[in-house]
């Protein structure tokens, strides 16, 4: 690790004044949350910042409800939102998604502000040698051509074809959730979550819209009811503590066996977290079948585009999305607002 | 010998009791010939952290190395620009080809020597291979020597490597002295009615031992101590004398315990005579921890191999031709190579027989021991072939195993030295429940499951080395063994003292063992599963020794008091060395000089190996395609077992890395660079407790009194051979697709 200075200020205002760049143009500020992907790239060299911000002394940590809108506090814990009632009962794609990301050790430090900046797996990104245009813009990219089975088939450009490794974004986004945030100088500003990632296109190198001092405070959004009825499948290669080779986060508005309403979140796919929009469309009106889920699997896929090693995410990702909605369709939700531990899908096994 | 087969008979044979007596090892213990399940003597300096492995052994005022790997697969270096590296705070000395230090080189391991390969790192600006240790940064601290490293620019001439088998540059060399014949195999296949030919692919394997790589060295006047995680201290030793030109009573290598060795620990690694050597230019001592990425490259690994299996079979079943043909990857400049084949070919009766070997030579790190090195790939070809030729010829592939088993060894036409195979498919096949089997593809499924079993053989054979002892016992009853052998994790300690305090009649509490020193009576290489039997054997003749000049009683009720009485002195001591029958009459002598020995396995009058069955099931789900192991089963023959419980992990732990050997483990190497592109334990994935969940290993009972002294046949390694065999096999049946290269993946039964 290259030496760098730690600062730990006390109030959002000081730490969005004292944060350095992390170095790479467009990567946000160095803040430093749990530090499980900020220290790792550290030790690494891929990001070399001068000095860190640490947001411990900032707050941030409570999850809050009222009049139907949840917040959530950059600074919660995996773990904690993984258990906490709001989502076990309320949105299980959400805690569901926690659960099965990572591991416990890592849940337990790493928070939600980081967990949603969280930087991708690929490779040739992290081996701080192959060219690399999200780590050295313009270098070129290493995975195209290499060795890219765990990356993306949705989102990507000719420069870039990173996964968003990450689970929760994938079902936050089903929520059409408000980031909040605040820069040096000037107030909070809200962004959509949709519109927070950034595809690569030209510039890799770019992830998000986030400036080089803003500080995302927390996640806002209204908890629809129907939220009971969501769930998250993600397909790996062992049973725990292993990124997704395909994931699907899945809400349904049923009428009976018709689809009111439904969102599709989709993860290790694509270079972003994803909505699959057209899937949704799609699904509107349709009585839940099997033929049905696997049709708006393939819609959710449409477009996208496999290399050498990772073509099978397609078919494999599109199979996902089948069974997040035959899961999510199949829930029991009658008791679940009065039963405490309710909330977990009926038929998506697994551990955590 | 064909009238020895019998039909497997299905039907449990024996009520529930027996059955759950069986099925649980700890309690296998009543049986005959299993010792006492006690718990590992040292699991308490363990759980609480006093048990201390090489990097926790503290030195005076250390300064602190970091390793420069290569970042090219083939070329050379051109220029180092240390500029920045030089200005970083606390750094003592940069070392690489540029400021070679006063090292040379000793012989490859499996040239008889101790070396990891064949050549001296520094010798020559060359690179051989991505992630080749090509410079030595040495600092006050840790994260100082790692900062210097990551300023430090080499500058290489690359060239294109040819780094996998489908490279055009690498060079393939036929080893036909490595080959088998028996009868005449084309025609006997050419006749066969029944047959099958495939081909197979094992993946590239790392250790990953919990334990990282660490080397320190401490220099008092011209004495050396080094301490290295090793499988091997006498060998580190010797080997390292050599390096450093130094007489090796000079050198003491220490390393009490190991965090798992699995192979990766067995040869003698380059950089810790460079580490002795900068410590020796510094004039401090010097402490090196290389990182889990580091340790994909700078240490040995299991390479990738490519085989075909043809296997033709008269209509009742029986085998009549079988031939199994091998490629292996190697570096450039050593002929590594496991040649399984001379085991596969020893598990069935056939009257035509065939192996062949090719090494390939490519830019890659010579490869070394790995858990089953030989047995562990090959097997996946032999068992699944095996299984193919089931299905062709529609019969129960436990049945079709029985039906081939020989009591003779049906290369050589020897005994094997006692041979369980069908007690280990007949109580397996209980235990699982096998009499429930369907053979229709698809049949056991259930919802959104395809679910599937299969089985397979397993063996690793019996293999011996010489070995020396110390025994020391005084008027207190307090036993002590001093031998240069090591407990790497598998139990040798406790089984060690279980042996002295079973030849001495006194009780384990009062035994103490000291392992993993250099300076001790040498002691046996902890690879080839050849250390119970060995140590035992030697343990045996000193106790025996003991008990004579004492007056003793093997099993008696000794008064030992009286007896140290009679004997005129406090205490007593026997140093005793053992030689296996049909090693060199010098054989332990050479222990002295850093020689390994092992004999056993296919011998001129005799075969010895152990035998086991693996049963699995398989669960694949069918939108996620993702593959699990919920239910495994090993029954194990490998007669006198120490000790139950240390026993039954040693099985366990070989099941569990099979499935990751069947379904996860693969180094992904790009081809373009020869780069591993997974070189952490994030993405090259090994099993987690998720993916375990009902595993039992069944000690099947037998007395061997021929194989050795302590008719201990070994247990380290049968664990993980045939479990990839058998998961694939139960892929199949759970899919209909044969799968052929491992590991297997959901991929793989995407039909896109
Ligand atoms: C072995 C391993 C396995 C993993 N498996 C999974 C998995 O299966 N699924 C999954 O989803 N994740 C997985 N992760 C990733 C893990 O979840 C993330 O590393 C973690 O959530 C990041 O949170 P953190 O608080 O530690 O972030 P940090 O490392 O502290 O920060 C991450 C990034 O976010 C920035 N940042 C942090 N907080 C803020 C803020 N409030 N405002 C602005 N910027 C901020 C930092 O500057 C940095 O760029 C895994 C990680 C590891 C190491
Ligand atoms: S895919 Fe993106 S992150 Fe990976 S090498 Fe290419 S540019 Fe870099």
């Amino acid at each position: 690790m290259k030496p760098f200075r730690y600062q730990a200020p006390g109030s959002v205002d000081a730490a969005v004044e004292a944060v350095d760049p992390m170095g790479i143009a467009g990567q946000g500020g160095a803040f430093l949350a749990g530090g499980t992907t900020l220290i790792d790239l550290m030790k690494l060299h891929v990001v070399t910042p001068p000095s860190v911000t640490d947001v411990k002394n900032l707050g941030l940590d409570t999850i809050e409800e009222s009049g139907g809108e949840v917040r959530i506090g950059a600074r919660v814990t995996m773990a904690e939102a993984a258990e906490h009632p709001i989502f076990v009962e309320r949105a299980p794609a959400l805690s569901d998604a926690l659960w099965k990301a990572a591991s416990p050790q890592l849940r337990n430090v790493a928070t939600l502000g980081g967990n949603v900046l969280q930087r991708t797996r690929c490779p040739y990104f992290r081996d701080n040698v192959s060219p690399c245009n999200k780590r050295d813009p313009g270098s070129g990219c290493a995975a195209i051509g290499g060795i890219n089975r765990l990356l993306a088939v949705l989102g990507t450009s000719e420069n870039c074809i990173a996964t968003y490794a990450g689970d929760f974004a994938n079902a936050l986004i089903l929520f059409d959730a408000t980031v909040e945030t605040q820069r040096a100088g000037e107030g909070p500003r809200q962004i959509p979550f949709d519109d927070l990632h950034v595809l690569p296109e030209d510039h890799p190198e770019r992830e998000t819209m986030l400036g080089d001092d803003e500080l995302i405070t927390g996640y806002r959004f209204d908890l629809p009811d129907w939220a009971r009825r969501s769930v998250y499948v993600k397909a790996r290669d062992r049973e725990s503590y292993a990124f997704a080779l395909a994931s699907a986060a899945v809400a349904l508005d049923l009428d009976g066996d018709t689809i009111r309403e439904a969102r599709v979140g989709l993860g290790g796919v694509a270079t972003v977290p994803w909505r699959a929009r057209e899937a949704e469309d799609f699904l509107q009106g349709k009585t839940v079948s099997e033929d049905t889920a696997l049709e708006a699997g393939r819609i959710a896929f449409e477009g996208a585009k496999g290399y050498e090693h990772n073509a099978f995410k397609i078919p494999l990702g599109r199979q996902v999305v089948a069974k997040a909605i035959l899961d999510a369709a199949g829930m029991d939700i009658s008791g679940a607002s009065d039963s405490g531990a309710g909330g977990t899908s009926a038929t998506s096994e697994g551990a955590n | 010998m064909a009238d020895e087969t019998m039909t497997f008979d299905q039907t449990p044979t024996q009520d529930v009791e027996t059955q759950n007596k069986v099925a649980s090892a700890e309690r296998a213990a009543e049986n005959a010939n299993v010792g006492a399940a006690i718990s590992r003597v040292d699991g308490p300096l363990k759980v609480t952290g006093q048990a201390r492995y090489a990097a926790d052994f503290s030195v005076p005022n250390p300064l602190y190395a970091h390793l420069v790997i290569s970042t090219v697969g083939k070329g050379r270096i051109t220029g180092i620009d240390d500029g920045a590296a030089r200005r970083v705070k606390g750094l003592r000395e940069i070392y690489s080809h540029a400021n070679k230090l006063d090292n040379g080189s000793a012989p490859f391991f499996a040239a008889g020597g101790q070396a990891q390969q064949s050549w001296e790192p520094f010798a020559e600006p060359d690179v051989r291979f991505y992630g080749e240790t090509v410079g030595l940064v040495v600092a006050e601290t840790i994260l100082g020597a790692r900062e210097a490293a990551a300023e430090l620019v080499f500058e290489y001439e690359s060239q294109d490597p040819a780094a996998v088998f489908s490279a055009s540059g690498v060079e393939r060399q036929e080893m036909p002295d490595k080959s088998t014949t028996k009868g005449d195999f084309d025609s006997a296949f050419e006749a066969a009615p029944v047959k099958i030919d495939s081909d197979y692919e094992t993946a590239p394997n790392v250790h990953n031992a919990m334990e990282l790589f660490a080397t320190t060295a401490h220099w008092v006047g011209d004495k050396l101590t080094v301490y290295v995680p090793s499988q091997w201290v006498k060998g580190f030793q010797v080997g390292l004398a050599e390096e450093l030109g130094i007489d090796e009573a000079n050198i003491e290598v220490v390393c009490p315990f190991v965090g798992g060795g699995f192979g990766g620990k067995g040869s003698l690694f380059t950089w810790v005579s460079l580490i002795a050597a900068a410590s020796r230019d510094l004039g401090r001592p010097v402490k090196l921890y290389v990182t889990r990425e580091q340790g994909f490259t700078t240490a040995s690994f299991r390479a990738e191999t490519r085989q075909s299996v043809r296997l033709g079979a008269a209509q009742d079943g029986v085998f009549q031709a079988l031939e199994h043909t091998g490629e292996e990857l190697t570096s450039r400049a050593d002929n590594y190579f496991v040649n399984g084949q001379d085991a596969t070919i020893r598990m069935y009766q056939a009257d035509a027989i065939r192996t062949k070997l090719t090494t390939v030579h490519a830019d890659r790190q010579t490869p070394g021991f790995m858990r089953a090195p030989a047995e562990t790939p090959y097997f996946f070809g032999l068992e699944s072939a095996v299984d193919e030729i089931a299905r062709e010829l529609d019969m129960d592939p436990v049945e079709l195993r029985i039906k081939n088993d020989t009591m003779v060894d049906p290369v050589d036409g020897v005994p094997y030295t006692s041979r369980s195979l069908k007690e280990c498919f007949r109580q397996g096949a209980e235990a699982f429940g096998w009499s429930d089997y369907t053979p229709e593809i698809g049949s056991k499924n259930e919802g959104e499951w395809l679910i599937g079993w299969g089985v397979a053989t397993s063996t690793y054979p019996t293999q011996m080395s010489p070995c020396t002892v110390r025994i020391h016992l005084d008027v207190s009853g307090e036993a002590r063994l001093q031998v240069a052998s090591h407990d790497v994790g598998t139990g040798a300690y406790t089984v060690l003292t279980q042996a002295v305090a079973d030849e001495l009649g006194i009780p384990v509490e009062k035994v103490r063992v000291e392992l993993g020193d250099s300076r001790l009576p040498p002691g046996t290489i902890a690879g080839g599963s050849i250390s119970t039997a060995s140590n035992v054997s030697a343990i045996m003749i000193a106790c025996e020794r003991i008990r004579q000049r004492l007056g003793l009683e093997r099993g008696g009720d000794n008064d030992l008091a009286a007896a140290f009485e009679n004997f005129g002195q406090g205490g007593i001591e026997e140093y005793a060395e053992w030689n296996p029958p049909g090693a060199k009459k010098n054989a332990p002598k050479t222990l002295y000089n850093g020689k390994v020995t092992i004999v056993g396995g296919p011998e001129e009058s005799y075969t010895a190996f152990a035998f086991g069955a693996i049963f699995s099931e398989v669960r694949i789900n069918r939108f996620t395609h993702e593959i699990r192991v919920p239910r495994m089963t090993g029954a194990f023959a490998a007669g006198r077992i120490m000790n139950a419980k240390t026993a039954k992990s040693q099985y366990l732990g070989g099941m569990v890395w099979g499935i990751g050997h069947a379904l996860l483990e693969a180094a992904e190497v790009d081809p373009r660079t020869g780069a591993y592109m997974n070189d952490n334990i994030s993405e090259y994935l090994v099993p987690v407790n998720a993916d375990v969940p009902n595993m039992d290993a069944i000690i099947v009972p037998e007395v061997d009194d021929k194989v050795n002294p302590a008719g201990v046949k070994g247990i380290g390694e049968i664990g993980i051979v045939g479990v990839a065999a058998s998961i694939a096999n139960a892929v199949h049946h759970a899919t209909g697709t044969r799968l052929r290269r491992i590991p297997i993946r959901p991929e793989d039964l995407i039909q896109a």
